[in-house]
């Protein structure tokens, strides 16, 4: 049991790659939490897909102990290591509502870039108290004055407040842990002592049932007691209570200010909400903790199994990894070319590609995604106004009065000698500016109004090349606005295939197609009969192309008696046949589909 | 009496019934860059021949003697024709030989003078087949031949005066090849009664796969379509019946042991590399040369691994075999469940098959291997 005023729970929050994961493995390692032989590169990043592309995609709660070697005193300290790509910011949030504190970490090579304002932001706002810190100090490109200098404009203070570390040879990190446990407050228990506790996070385990992370802020939740789950109104007993070192332990009781997991033994994954309030069944809480604000998708595809059989399959998955992902949403839809399958809604395009691996990897489903849309609002004749997340649901051009489109605020740091280029792409994307800030001589801030759709596709890897990486930015949610919109359709053999179509500019309608057209033809392998490509806007054709029949298709050679080879060729052959999606009569592979993600890379 | 049509289906049905032996000869001068088989330049003959017939001494005869033989290679005509003698009368010696069998050899026509032609005739064999490839002179650069057309136009009237039975084979669709109708109508003037046209292929590892690899141009498969459409058209004109993907005859002159292995028929098999089919296994030797020659030495088997398709994948392969031949193949279990198949439907719809009560048969063969993915691909269905 350990006393409230010696427990300091923070996060750790940055832009992406600013060295977050790396700084979490350095305190684990400092305060004992890792033997030595377990410990790896960014252990808290453990799904196979964070080790794979080497970023943290879920944010990841663990427990440390601390014994400042000034005072003797020891500490609990838990820390959430957080995402810092702009699609996750959500989980930024969530882990920031269950601490006090931050460490607000900048590369010190690099500099503030777009998250690191919006992240502080966030910390700011939520009232907590924030410890910035330069990291890779090591680097030769390292410019620690500089970069202090840009930390104390965005967040105040001094630049003697902001620390320097190395999260890779562990410079500057004993100053860091005692300024967590003497900067940051520790937990302030609110109310009377009754269980109140937050449920900030929650996977599925095949054998346990759902896992629910909790922060408990008032009162105490020990193993047995009964339980209630304020928001769905379920009662359920604490089968066991325990904390993340980062292996699981279970422990007798979780007091106010700690963090820990909660298990129920619930195995029906809708029963637990992310963001609901724990209390006690016998002596409920009056009021719920504030949750979340429900993360609001920014993308919607369709996910459609390969096999039509797997619908169900995937319907279980998508709830499970819904618990472990809030963001993710989902509803049944029909695709008159792919079947049964989910419109799914995504923070962003990089959302959307983990979702599909993960459903893919952990789940063992073949999937096909359809072209990624916005949500459009469509005011139909009668006045009435419907969103539309789905091209193919967009009302016939006699019932609409007028499409509008999500717009984004986005904000641009880049170094000013790329100002013109940057304007420059924005206006290409049908970006207005509204401001442009200056945040040193060499550093300045572009906010513009741009419509969601421009930015979600390959806006990001423009901006980065245009700039030789050195822009950043990030975006929030700016209303809607009215917008000269069509949807283009794709026909092959002249049937329409809704999993192609897409809302587009009017002005962008026909380079879209054409480029769309010209990809598929060159991945639509030549069939028995000529297929027709096309890319309409209505009736009227936009482009046009012919993936003409195959003429030869025969292994016209001597064998001899080897009869094995010619039929082992044919059945490797055979499969990968098998992994083609049939259009009508058309054999598509899965390709095509992703093709349609990429149209506006050139 | 040489009438039979080698696309009447009764006439290639019989093959199933028939027993062959097929011998490797491994030898080459050199090799041809578009070349995969288990070849290699010049080594250890006189061993070799040795191993051959330790093999073929130790082998059991079928039921029946043997309805054919076929020596092919790489180049058997790299070893003397006595030799090859030798090899033929083991293989009578131990099978037992038909009085009508067929006895066939691979030659190169750089090999082939009248002298050779006759010493062949004389060790046995009553077939031979020629490898042309083309009779224009850029072609045969490109495919890395040791023969000009004059050589190969030669060696046709050497064959044909000592033959009774002379095969011509011919690769199409070279990319550049401007002279491939005077090919076929060349090797056809010189009174052969059998043409093999072949697709050239290009195969994993070769030199032409590296080439291509590095931007040299690769087959296209519209002109082959169009080369291969030419020789049918050319072949029928001369009075060539088509009775295979790739194989032209005249009524009476298809190739035993050809039909034999299409037919789902058994054949014993010597040499390094070599495949065989018996008591329903298909097995093959190992592919090195010198390991052949040692394992044989020592006594022990030559065989590196085998294959035995039962009950439905049997049934699977004898369609697939079956359905190169322009005959077709007697519809049975495979059959029915591919017209049953929405696959079958297509291709019916499409014209690439046609069936009649219980037959079917391919009638694109330019189309076969999208048949065959489909026979492969079907799932087993009972009676
Ligand atoms: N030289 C040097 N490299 C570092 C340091 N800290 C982190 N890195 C490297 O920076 C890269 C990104 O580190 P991560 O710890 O994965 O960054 P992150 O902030 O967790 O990234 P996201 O979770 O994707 O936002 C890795 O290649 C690290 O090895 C440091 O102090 N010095
Ligand atoms: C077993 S090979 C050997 C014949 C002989 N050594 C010769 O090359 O003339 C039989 C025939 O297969 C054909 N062939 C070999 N490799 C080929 C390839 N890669 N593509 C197409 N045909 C090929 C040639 O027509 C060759 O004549
Ligand atoms: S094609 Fe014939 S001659 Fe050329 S390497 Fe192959 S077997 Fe030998
Ligand atoms: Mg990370």
């Amino acid at each position: 049991m350990t006393d409230t005023s010696r427990i300091r729970n923070f996060s750790i929050i940055a832009h992406i790659d600013h060295g977050k994961s790396t700084l979490a493995d350095r305190l684990l390692e400092r305060t004992g939490a890792i033997a030595a032989r377990d410990m790896r590169e960014q252990v808290l990043d453990s799904m196979d897909l964070e080790r794979e592309r080497g970023i943290t995609i879920k944010a990841q709660a663990v427990r440390l102990h601390y014994t400042s070697p000034a005072s003797g005193q020891e500490y609990l300290l838990n820390l959430i290591d957080t995402p810092g790509h702009v699609d996750f910011s959500y989980e930024v949030s969530r882990s920031l509502a269950a601490c006090e504190g931050a460490i607000l970490l900048v590369d010190a090579a690099q500099g503030v870039e777009a998250q690191t304002l919006a992240n502080a932001y966030l910390a700011i706002e939520g009232g907590l108290e924030v410890i910035p810190v330069l990291n890779k100090v090591d680097l030769p490109a390292a410019d620690p004055d500089r970069v202090a200098l840009e930390v104390v404009g965005v967040i105040g203070g001094t630049p003697d407040e902001v620390l320097r570390v190395s999260a890779k040879t562990g410079e500057g990190i004993d100053e860091l842990l005692e300024a967590i446990v003497h900067r940051l407050p520790p937990p302030a228990p609110a109310g009377d002592g009754t269980l109140r506790a937050l449920v900030f996070d929650s996977h599925y385990d095949v054998y346990r049932g759902v896992v629910c992370y909790i922060r408990v802020t008032d009162g105490r939740v020990s193993t047995g007691d009964p339980l209630r789950f304020m928001a769905t109104g379920e009662d359920l007993p604490a089968d066991e209570v325990g904390v993340l070192t980062p292996k699981a332990v279970p422990v007798a009781s979780l007091g106010a200010g700690e963090v820990g997991y909660l298990i129920t033994g619930v195995k029906e994954v809708e029963r637990i909400k992310v963001g609901d309030t724990v209390t006690r069944r016998d002596r409920p809480a009056k009021e719920m903790l504030p949750g979340y604000r429900e993360p609001k998708p920014m993308v919607f595809s369709g996910l459609f199994p390969t096999d039509g059989d797997e619908f169900e399959r995937l319907r279980e998955a998508l709830e499970r990894l819904r618990l472990n992902d809030a963001a993710l949403t989902y509803q049944a839809e029909t695709s008159r070319a792919l079947g049964f399958g989910f419109r799914c809604g995504f923070l962003g395009l990089l959302h959307m590609e983990i979702v599909r691996e993960r459903l893919e990897r952990e789940y063992d489903l073949e999937l096909v995604t359809t072209a990624p849309s916005v949500a459009f609002r469509v005011k139909l004749a009668g006045g009435s106004v419907r969103e539309v997340r789905s091209p193919q649901d967009l009302p016939e051009q006699i019932d609409r009065i007028e499409i509008s489109e999500p717009m984004m605020r986005v904000m641009i740091l880049t170094p000013t000698e790329y100002t013109g280029t940057v304007m420059e792409l924005l206006q290409e994307h049908r970006g207005v500016m509204s401001s442009m800030n200056y945040l040193s001589k060499e550093r300045i801030e572009l906010v513009y109004r741009v419509p969601l759709a421009e930015i979600v596709f390959g806006f990001f890897d423009q901006l980065k090349s245009r700039t030789r990486g050195y822009a950043s930015l990030d975006y929030e949610v700016d209303g809607y606005a009215v917008a000269d919109l069509v949807r283009v359709d794709i026909l092959l053999n002249g049937l329409p295939v809704d999993a192609f179509s897409a809302i587009v500019h009017k002005e962008k309608a026909e380079v879209y197609g054409r480029r769309l057209v010209d990809r598929l033809r060159a991945l639509i392998p030549r069939q028995l009969f000529d297929i027709p490509i096309q890319a309409a806007i209505g009736s009227r054709i936009i482009a046009r192309e012919t993936v003409k029949a195959k003429r030869k298709d025969v292994l016209a050679k001597c064998y001899g008696g080897d009869v094995t080879r010619k039929r082992k060729l044919l059945e490797k052959q055979k499969e990968g046949k098998k992994r083609m999606k049939m259009l009508g009569s058309v054999e598509v592979p899965q390709e095509a589909f992703i093709a349609v993600l990429r149209v506006d890379e050139d | 009496m040489r009438t039979e049509r080698p696309d009447a289906p009764a006439v290639v049905d019989a093959y199933a019934d028939r027993v062959a032996a097929y011998v490797h000869i491994p030898f080459c001068r050199r090799l041809c860059p578009y070349c995969d088989f288990a070849v290699q330049v010049g080594g250890d003959l006189d061993g070799y021949v040795g191993a051959l017939l330790v093999e073929i001494a130790a082998d059991d005869p079928f039921a029946r003697p043997l309805d054919a033989i076929y020596v092919g290679g790489g180049t058997p005509t790299s070893l003397a024709a006595v030799r090859l003698g030798e090899i033929v009368a083991a293989l009578a010696e131990r099978f037992g030989l038909a009085p009508d069998a067929e006895v066939s050899i691979e030659a190169n026509p750089e090999d082939l003078d009248p002298g050779t032609a006759g010493d062949l005739r004389e060790a046995g064999f009553n077939r031979i087949s020629l490898g042309v490839q083309s009779l224009d002179p850029a072609v045969l650069r490109a495919l890395g031949r040791a023969h000009d057309p004059d050589q190969a136009v030669a060696a046709l009237a050497a064959c044909r005066q000592a033959f009774p039975t002379v095969n011509a084979d011919l690769i199409f669709g070279t990319p550049g090849d401007a002279g491939w109708e005077s090919s076929v109508r060349g090797v056809l003037d010189s009174g052969i009664d059998h043409l093999s046209v072949y697709a050239l292929t290009v195969e994993r590892g070769t030199a032409l796969s590296r080439a291509v690899a590095s931007g040299a141009p690769a087959p296209d498969p519209d002109d082959q379509a169009d080369a291969y459409l030419l020789a049918q058209s050319v072949a029928e004109a001369a009075g060539l019946v088509r009775y295979e993907t790739s194989n032209y005859a005249l009524p009476g002159y298809a190739c035993a042991y050809n039909l034999i292995t299409w037919a789902q028929g058994e054949y014993a098999a010597f040499g390094n590399g070599a495949h065989r089919h018996r008591g329903g296994v298909r097995s093959w030797n190992i592919r090195r040369v010198d390991r052949y020659v040692e394992r044989l030495q020592t006594g022990a088997s030559a065989v590196s691994n085998q294959e035995h398709l039962v009950g439905w994948d049997r049934e699977v392969e004898r369609v697939l075999l079956g359905l190169r031949r322009a005959a077709g193949v007697a519809t049975g279990r495979a059959g029915a469940a591919l017209l049953a198949s929405p696959a079958g439907e297509r291709l019916l719809a499409a014209g690439v098959i046609a069936a009649d009560d219980h037959r079917l048969w391919v009638a694109q063969p330019l189309l076969g291997d999208e048949v065959a993915r489909e026979v492969l691909a079907l799932a087993p269905s009972e009676c």
